[in-house]
Formats: structure tokens, sequence, C-alpha cells
């Protein structure tokens, strides 16, 4: 690398400094990638900007939603500061949150000592509470209890749906597959002993979650959340997240994290709109243009959880709605009002969207989220 | 579609001018040089466009571009391979691609046939069998898929194309043949590219590619270009196309972006339609003519409806 007059001195410190700050800021930098960003910056001119800015873009991005970020850090790093001062590499990360030490309240901790009878009463005691608390609605429960329900649900076990795909495979049924009794004859020098056979394989079909977080669906929001994570978890090459509130937000990357804590803070962190409005039909409409259209709502079960509150005007829900429908394999609605006495579809945003719903489901619940599994999994 | 005059000259002053990597000379110089190449193809090249063609022939290192659909991801491909002098290799990714696709295959059928032929001619005499089978494994019975093909052409543009429709396992088996540019057949041993070829993927963000693969390429994000630039485009494509008509059209197309439709249209349409209303004698864009060939720059009906009804004030602005 030619010598430059980088105020760092050394250049390729600073250049990795940048880096630092590039992944402090949220863009996945390894190291092969800081190599790479060195390389290019060797084959071209260091001491002009426009050639750097584009060396560690081209190497150090991987998503149009890093392009923004790495424009800032880039200004900030490579503008000489007025103020004399220098940027300061601050770890914005938030500190792992703590373990929990004990998931379930300890009711009765002195009584290990006793004897068999008292046990065995205890944990029936227990399993019917579960099945009690399986059925009370999310909304509801008392701390002790939410914590009971988080290992509720981080047990599920969700069988993902499947679709026939387009790939043969070799099967005992189906039609005749020509390059492998071939290749069987040839071993046999030409004489066609058995006729082997194909047919098409089966592979995941496409499931979206879109999560509303606006303030009146607080009380659910971070149940819900959890039950995201539980089914990215179980398939996360064909299951995305999306949380709604006065914007968008993809969070399928955040949930893919193995620790539900992490992921659910991690999630958390990238919802800018927690607990505030609702613009359904927008959001919606974001949502079809950007992804759902380019192939993530296309033959795909979709899934809504949402009270369907809508602060405007309900004729772009509709139409947002109408559109997912042609898009989607199965749009199936979760309400968590739906499962309450009484309830009748009357909000705007529900009546709006009614006539495009495969599915109006209650979700108020661990036991209606089951049955949210069981209609996933049948589409 | 984006068929653009051949540059002569450039083309064949590079093709003597040796390997990709290690020569001075030609359009792999500097980024500015290998702009006005892709330029001369009718391929009009940014800052950042020309910085990462540059660098990924410079480095070995596929180009990843990503983009809203019709920005110009495929050109770019076609562009670097005239530039080149090079042989363009295109791989269409679909759903359930898989290696036998996309790397090679055995002509099953010609080998049955020359076994036949050999127990025919043989006669009395006993075939050797080890010779038998070695002769069905001949490389003249090999398919060469677009991956080989690359391999075995010097030099090539191998254009990897829609990459996000691919499954995810067929991206695992892309990882080892872009970073060895090797692949091994077992019955005939590794075959190994002289010169690697530049490799182009393309994706149009329908699902995240994985990112063990990016890591291994430069990437690329391509947005529309601006307005001057694309009547420079619309210029540089359609030689005849009168001042007036293509600034009007870059203009019009500029606000239809603006306008939230299911489908922007990209630069293709652009050119298309600029096209279109060339070919129906319209020397410039008044609301009749647009009328008159709104699909060759919208493909819904809900998008067109909704701008012939608000057409003079789009040609207006």
């Amino acid at each position: 690398m030619t010598s430059t007059e980088t105020p760092t001195g050394d250049p390729i410190e600073g250049l990795v400094g940048f880096t630092v700050v590039l992944r402090a800021a949220g863009l996945a930098v390894t190291t092969d990638r800081v190599a790479a960003f060195l390389t290019a910056l060797d084959t071209l001119d260091v001491t002009s900007r426009t050639q750097t800015y584009w060396a560690g873009r081209l190497t150090l991005c991987s998503d149009p939603d890093d392009l923004p970020r790495y424009d800032r850090a880039f200004e900030d790093w490579f503008t000489p500061p007025r103020g004399g001062g220098r940027t300061r590499i601050v770890d914005e990360r938030t500190p792992p949150p703590p373990k929990l030490a004990a998931l379930t309240p300890s009711t009765q901790e002195g009584s290990d000592d006793d004897d068999d009878a008292g046990e065995t009463s205890q944990v029936f005691a227990r399993a019917s509470g579960e099945e009690v608390l399986r059925n009370r609605d999310l909304a509801e429960l008392t701390p002790a209890e939410r914590e009971h329900l988080r290992r509720l649900l981080a047990l599920l076990r969700p069988e993902l749906p499947t679709r026939r795909s387009r790939r043969l495979r070799p099967a005992r049924h189906g039609p005749p597959d020509p390059g492998r009794t071939l290749r069987g004859a040839l071993r046999d020098h030409g004489e066609l002993r058995r006729l082997h056979r194909r047919d098409h394989s089966r592979r995941p079909r496409r499931v979206v979650l879109l999560v509303d977080v606006s303030g009146s669906m607080e009380p659910y929001a971070d149940a819900l959340l959890r039950f995201a994570h539980v089914v990215v978890r179980r398939s996360p090459g064909s299951v995305e997240a999306f949380t709604l509130g006065t914007r968008l937000t993809r969070i399928t990357r955040e949930l893919r994290m193995r620790d539900a804590d992490r992921a659910l803070a991690a999630a958390g962190k990238a919802i800018p709109d927690w607990s505030g409005g609702t613009r359904l039909g927008e959001v919606m409409r974001a949502f079809v243009d950007r992804w759902g259209q380019r192939g993530a709502a296309r033959r795909a079960v979709v899934v809504v959880f949402s009270d369907g509150w809508e602060r405007g005007e309900t004729d772009l829900l509709g139409v947002q709605m109408s559109r997912l429908h042609r898009l989607a394999h199965k749009l199936v609605w979760v309400n968590p009002h739906a499962g309450k006495q009484g309830y009748a579809p009357v909000q705007g945003g529900i009546v709006a969207a009614l006539p495009y719903l495969d599915d109006l489901l209650a979700g108020h619940s661990l036991a209606t989220l089951e049955e949210l599994l069981e209609v996933v999994r049948n589409a | 579609m984006w068929c653009a005059p051949p540059a002569v000259a450039h083309a064949s002053a590079f093709r003597h001018a040796g390997g990709v990597t290690d020569s001075p000379a030609g359009p792999a110089e500097s980024p500015a040089a290998l702009a006005a190449a892709l330029r001369s193809t009718g391929y009009l090249a940014d800052d950042g466009l020309a910085t990462a063609t540059f660098l990924a022939m410079r480095m070995n290192r596929p180009l990843f571009c990503e983009g809203e659909p019709g920005t110009g991801k495929t050109a770019l491909a076609q562009a670097l391979a005239q530039v080149l002098g090079a042989k363009l290799i295109r791989l269409q990714c679909h759903d359930g691609i898989d290696a036998a696709q996309a790397l090679y295959d055995w002509d099953f059928p010609r080998q049955l046939l020359h076994l036949r032929a050999l127990e025919a001619t043989a006669g009395e005499n006993p075939l050797d069998t080890e010779a038998v089978e070695a002769s069905l494994y001949d490389p003249r019975f090999l398919l060469a898929r677009p991956i080989l093909q690359a391999l075995q052409t010097t030099p090539s543009v191998l254009l990897i194309d829609e990459i996000d429709r691919a499954d995810d396992e067929f991206e695992a088996f892309l990882l080892e043949v872009l970073t060895e540019h090797a692949v091994t057949i077992p019955e005939i041993g590794e075959v190994r590219a002289t010169v690697p070829p530049l490799v182009v993927l393309t994706s149009n963000r329908t699902r995240e590619v994985h990112d063990a693969l990016k890591r291994r390429c430069l990437y690329l994000w391509l947005d529309h270009p601006d307005l001057a630039r694309e009547i420079e485009i619309l210029h540089s494509r359609l030689p005849g196309v009168p001042e007036r008509l293509a600034a009007q059209v870059a203009g019009a197309v500029r606000a239809l972006r603006q306008a939230d439709l299911l489908k922007p249209p990209g630069v293709a349409e652009t050119i298309d339609w600029a096209r279109a209303l060339q070919l129906v004698g319209a020397t410039h864009l008044d609301v009749d003519s647009a009328a008159a060939t709104l699909g060759a720059v919208l493909k819904y009906r809900e998008d067109a409806d909704r701008v012939r009804k608000q057409l003079d004030t789009l040609l207006a602005s």
C-alpha cells in the first residue's frame, strides 16, 4: 500500500478502525471482509475519497439496509472533525441480558424431604395448572404465569407446511426415471433389469408472520413475538417475520438467534415504533410492495396477528389484503379478541379484510396458538 | 432486448491484451478506463459500478448485483463480456435447479448406444470389461452445463442470473465452485480454469441470499439512474431518438417511479417505451401517444388505470 497522509498516521490502523465502527453500527463485518477491503484499497487509490468509499461499500456491505449506515459511518470517520476531537469507537450494543436463574417461581422450596404423596400431588397440581394456563388470556397473566408461559412456548415444536417441489427424487412409486434406469442398465452391460422410478419431493412452504405491535396489541406483543421466535427457529430458511406499527420492520434476522431473550431484545431494538399507533393499510402496502410481491408472500402461508384497529381509512387495507390474497397460498388473520365472548368482527380493519381471508382465528391463549399451528400446517 | 452495437475497436484490442488479472493495459487499468470501455458498448457505468467491476476483475471475486428489476444487472454482464471480448455464459437459476443442470451431466442415451455398438461389432470375441467401461466415460459423452463451460472457456464471463430463485442447497454448492474455480468429475478428474471466469451474480431480493455466499463476493446495490443519466442511456441505446422525446420519456418515467405504483418501471421499461413511441412515429410525448403506448411501461392493470386518469398532470410536470 502506498504511503498516505491520513490523520491517524498508519493508514491500515485507521482503516481497520473504520471497520470496527461499522461493526458497532450493526454491519456484519467479518475478518475476511476486512481483508477484502484492504486488498481492494491496495488495488485502488487510497488517497481518493471516492475510491476509498466504494472499496468499503463493495466489500463491507451485504444488504441495502446496510448502505445508509455505511454512509453515515463513512462520513463520521473520514471527515476531519471540526472541533478537533476524534470520533470515538463506542460499542452501542447492549450487554447481554442476565440469564434467568429460575424459570418458574419455586413455591415450595423447602418441601424436598416431603413424602411421596406430597410430591405427586404437587406434580399433579402443576400439570393441571398448565392446562388452565394454556387457556388463559395472554393479556391477563401475572408475571409468574408469564414466565411459565414463556417456558411452554419454548417447548412448542411446530410442524410447518410443505409443498410439492419441482425437483424429482428417486421414489418407490411414480413415473419411470430414465437416467437411473439407464445407469443401472450400464452397470449390467446394457441389460435393463429394473425399472427405477421417481417422484416430486416435498419442500417447506414459506410462512410469513406479520405481528401488529401497536399500542392496542401491547399486552399480546411479547407472547406473540416469542411465538414467532419459536416458529422462525424451527425453520429459519422458510419463515419470515415482520412487525406492523406505524411502519414495517423485518425482524427475521433478529429472531433467528437461538436464545429467546436475546432474540427478543434484538428485535425490540430493531422495532422503532413499539406500542405506537397503527396505520395498517399503509404498512400492509409497504409489505406487499417491498416483500410480498417480490416473492416473500408468493405461494406462502401468510398469518397476520392484529386486532384490526385502523386509525385511517380502511379502503387501502382492503385493497392490500386483496393483493395479498392473490399472492399468498393461504391468508390467515389472528385476532386476540376473536376468542372472547360476544366478539363480532366489526372493527374497521377486520371488516375491510374479511372478504379476503381464508381463516379468522383467535390467538389470545396458548391453546388457540396451538390451533393456529394446526391450521398453518394443514394449509 | 439490450442489444447494443458491438464495440469493435475496443473489444478486439483487449482480446489480445492477455489475461484479465495481470494485464496492466486495456480496460482493467483503472476504473475510469473500464467505464470508458463500457460506455463504448452502450452501457453507461457510474463511479461505483466501474469501481466494482474493476475490483471484481483485479481481485478475482464474483460480483453480486442486487437491485430493483430493470436496473441493468443482466445487461452489465453482457456489456462486460463485450468489453473483454469474452464469451458470455448464462446460468438462469430456478426453483429446484441442481448440479446436473448447472455443472455437467453424462449423455446416457449415447453411452448406451455406444455400448450396443461395441456389442454388435465385437461378434464372437469377448469384450474387455475394463476397457469398455473406460470408453463409456469419455469426455465426448460429457454434457458441459454453464458452469463447466465457463471453466473450460477462456476468457469468459459467467452470469448466474436470479440466484434468489434457486434453493439454498444450490448456494452452498456454488460456494465451492466460486472459490476454487474448479470442479471434480469422479470419472475424469479435476477441471480447473486456466484463467478464472469473471462471475456476475444477480438477485432481485425475493429471498435473502446466505451471508456465506455474499461474503465471497463484492456487493453492488444498483439503483435507478438519475434523470441526466437515463436520458444518456436512451440516446446510447436508441441512436435515432429525438432529444425532446428522450427527455420527456425519462422525466415521465421518473414521475411514475414516485407515483406509488405496484410495479415502478425500470430502465428496461424506459427504453421499451421510447422505442415504442419511436415506432408509432411520435416526435414528442403527448397524452394520446402516451396512452396508446402505456403497455410498454406499465404491466399491471391497476397501475395503468390509475395513470391513465392522471396522464395530463403527469406529463405537465
